[in-house]
């Protein structure tokens, strides 16, 4: 017989290409019956030199760039960037600005947990909640839609403010729609605290205790579900967090339940956050000017995004293009604990566990390795090395651009 | 002989079916779909599924079993078609009426799980095989309370033939609600063996892919589909025949009139079922269906032996 027949660990691949997973990324699985025995995550099916190309790139056009890291939080990614620009150049940012953020932040915030939750009704075979979830989800999306003009890349931070304001028309539309929206999230959480199948699937599944939990650095809802009360916007207050008044949700049930739980509430922390954007927003200008060229220097900035936090760093060389960015999204710090979640866990569990971390794997992957497999070992390459492989590999090909640069190093 | 092929191949036989087997599947997606505040498909959906998977070019795995892949999809479609054949449909006999039809019914509804058995596992991928595992370990728990609620009523009506039940409790209207506990229990083991949410388990797209379906394509797939239609019609018309048969006593117009009204409450009730609950685990449901549904069907059958010694014939 073949040799998968041998019910003594059967390996079954999820991913890169999996129904479960809506991005490519590879886990692979030991079953023992229905029991997971062994786990392995291998990353790296998504990288798409970001973090390289914004160093070809002005500090503004690197921004639209940053913003792309992620259809969900790229408002997360591109506050965190452009915070990080902003303490090297030295750039006070109005108030009215940093409440504006705030808000786009928090509507951020409530689109992707809706949007969690139904990708987590789904994983569990609940299709009607995630009908249920998209459909309400869609109230915000039409409203971040108004507020900056796009539904997901929003394209409103600029270095030294944001690029749209708010009108009062604008910020009525804000407050009706959260209405609909908290009464919306209570439905939920009721669902949530009642419905027996949901819970028989999401209660004790997916354990990181707290031990772990610290160990393995987790960030976001992850860490909070675990009892660590860890939330950037309270413990590093940044944009208008520290003149709003809200709490820091967590749980200590350890489980997916406890992740849910945790999301619903922070939910309702947001629409609160909401309503106090709107109504302490003061006046005055949302933009101050800033000069092309950022002088030398480095910064971290650290941001709460809906799936935990967010850091980036920003070297700045004196010109007007950053000398090195880096990009670390909450899921990789989110990522290695799931195998351990996954410890004698059910296949049945596999799916809700990973989705769990609420994961975003190609904002995750900024590393390619690629082993040399012939002669053991591995060796660093520098940039210049590989683009003179690259011109070789062209010139061989038949494309060859040398005359071509050297007509361009002659005009300028 | 010619009245035998037009029972076979016209009614209730295998145009019948398909036809309403397609009507069945529409109604069950397009009340899921309202339920979940979705638009649904158009009233040709299933059909025009159905013509799309037979036209496409077909994949047979080259490690899979040849014979058994492309032999099971028809198995499984032809054994719950046969079903329908002694199944009380159309006046208060079935076509092919014996004392002990019962037992032929329920026979014939397990083999299509068999079938999807051995189709996933010589498929010979890892998604299969475990589908099939899951397909099969899953017809043990829903089975015996399946078995023990029909059993109890036919206990009630003293006969083993399905037309006897359906005649029985259509003179006797008010026996049905002895039968209540029995088809609530037999409505939810239906459930299981249609493989729908919160049993969906062998198929369980987030986890397996399809299943024992994965390997599955054109011209097969949708003779699999078309069997899970059938299995849903034949399923639902059993339960009707044995748990709320109305209106056999009119005339033949009438009868079949009554017949469709019965098989959509079952199967409304399926759709409904299928919007409220998640999917449970492979170890929840076996749970479920040991600790509650089978003492519940022992609890019918008890039920239904006490009513025989205490009430009058």
């Amino acid at each position: 017989m073949h040799d998968v027949h041998d019910f003594e660990d059967v390996k079954i691949p999820i991913g890169p290409q999996h129904p479960a997973l809506k991005e490519p990324e590879s886990f692979l699985i030991s079953l023992r019956g229905e029991k997971i025995t062994a786990s392995s995550v291998r990353l790296g099916y998504n990288h798409r030199g970001i973090e390289k190309a914004c160093e070809e790139r002005t500090y503004t056009q690197g921004l639209y760039l940053i913003e792309r890291i992620c259809g969900i939080c790229s408002h997360s990614h591109s506050t965190c960037f452009v915070q990080a620009v902003e303490e090297i150049a030295g750039i006070e940012i109005t108030a009215r600005a940093k409440y504006l953020r705030t808000l786009i932040g928090e509507l951020e915030r409530i689109h992707s947990h809706l949007l969690w939750l139904g990708v987590a009704g789904h994983e569990i075979g609940f299709d009607t909640l995630l009908m249920y979830t998209w459909r309400d989800r869609e109230v915000v999306m039409d409203l971040l839609a108004t507020l900056t003009g796009n539904r997901v890349n929003y394209g409103i931070n600029t270095v030294g403010g944001v690029r749209r304001d708010i009108s009062h028309k604008q910020k009525e539309e804000v407050l009706k729609a959260i209405d609909i929206l908290e009464e919306r999230t209570k439905y939920y959480i009721d669902l949530a605290k009642g419905e027996t199948t949901l819970i028989k699937r999401l209660q004790g599944v997916g354990v990181l205790s707290h031990e772990d939990a610290e160990k393995l650095d987790a960030v976001g809802p992850t860490a909070r579900a675990s009892g660590i009360e860890r939330d950037v916007r309270k413990d590093d207050p940044y944009a208008a967090y520290g003149e709003l008044d809200f709490k820091v949700i967590s749980v200590n049930s350890c489980d997916v339940y406890g992740r849910t739980l945790v999301r619903l509430g922070e939910l309702m922390e947001s629409f609160s956050l909401v309503r106090q954007v709107i109504r302490k927003i003061p006046d005055g200008s949302i933009l101050v000017k800033s000069a092309r060229k950022v002088p030398a220097g480095e910064a971290v900035s650290r941001y709460e995004a809906p799936r935990g936090e967010d850091l980036h760093y920003v070297r700045a060389n004196g010109t007007e293009k950053p000398d090195r960015v880096k990009v670390r999204a909450p899921t990789l710090a989110n990522i290695q604990s799931v195998s351990k979640m996954l410890e004698d866990r059910y296949l049945a569990d596999m799916p809700i566990v990973i989705a769990a971390i609420d994961p975003c794997f190609s904002c995750t992957d900024r590393l390619v390795a690629v082993r040399d497999t012939k002669n053991k070992g591995s060796n660093t390459v520098v940039w210049e090395t590989i683009r003179l492989q690259g011109i070789e590999w062209y010139k061989n090909k038949g494309i060859d651009f040398t005359s071509l640069n050297e007509k361009l190093t002659k005009l300028s | 002989m010619l009245k035998a092929l037009f029972h076979i191949l016209i009614f209730p036989g295998l145009s019948f079916l398909f036809v309403f087997g397609f009507f069945a599947e529409y109604v069950d997606r397009k009340l899921y779909a309202r339920l979940q505040n979705r638009i649904g498909p158009p009233w040709f959906q299933p059909l025009a599924d159905f013509i799309k998977l037979i036209s496409k070019q077909e994949i047979i795995p080259e490690e899979a079993d040849n014979n058994v892949f492309k032999l099971m999809p028809l198995l499984a479609l032809a054994a719950s078609s046969v079903a329908i054949l002694y199944i009380p449909i159309s006046g208060e006999r079935s076509v092919f009426s014996f004392n002990g039809d019962v037992i032929v019914v329920l026979y014939l509804l397990t083999i299509p799980t068999f079938a999807y058995f051995l189709g996933g596992w010589y498929s010979r991928s890892v998604y299969s095989m475990i589908g099939a595992v899951r397909s099969l370990t899953q017809l043990f728990a829903y089975e015996v309370p399946l078995f023990l609620c029909i059993l109890a009523s036919a206990m009630l009506a003293d006969t083993w033939s399905l037309s006897g039940i359906a005649a029985f409790y259509n003179q006797h209207i008010g026996y049905w609600f002895c039968n209540i506990i029995g088809f609530v229990v037999a409505l939810i083991c239906l459930l299981g063996k249609l493989e729908k949410v919160p049993f969906d388990i062998p198929e369980a797209e987030t986890e397996i892919v399809a299943g024992s379906f994965t390997e599955y394509n054109g011209r097969l797939l949708a003779f699999i589909r078309m069997s899970f239609n059938v299995e849903m019609v034949v399923g639902a018309s059993l339960l009707a025949a044995v748990f709320l048969p109305f209106g056999l006593n009119l005339a033949p117009a009438g009868v079949l009139i009554c017949y469709l009204i019965q098989v959509l409450i079952i199967i409304v009730a399926i759709s409904f079922l299928r919007t409220l609950f998640a999917r449970l685990r492979l170890d929840q449901m076996i749970n479920f269906c040991w600790k509650y549904l089978a003492p519940l069907a022992f609890l019918q059958v008890l039920f239904n032996l006490t009513l025989k010694v205490v009430l009058p014939r």
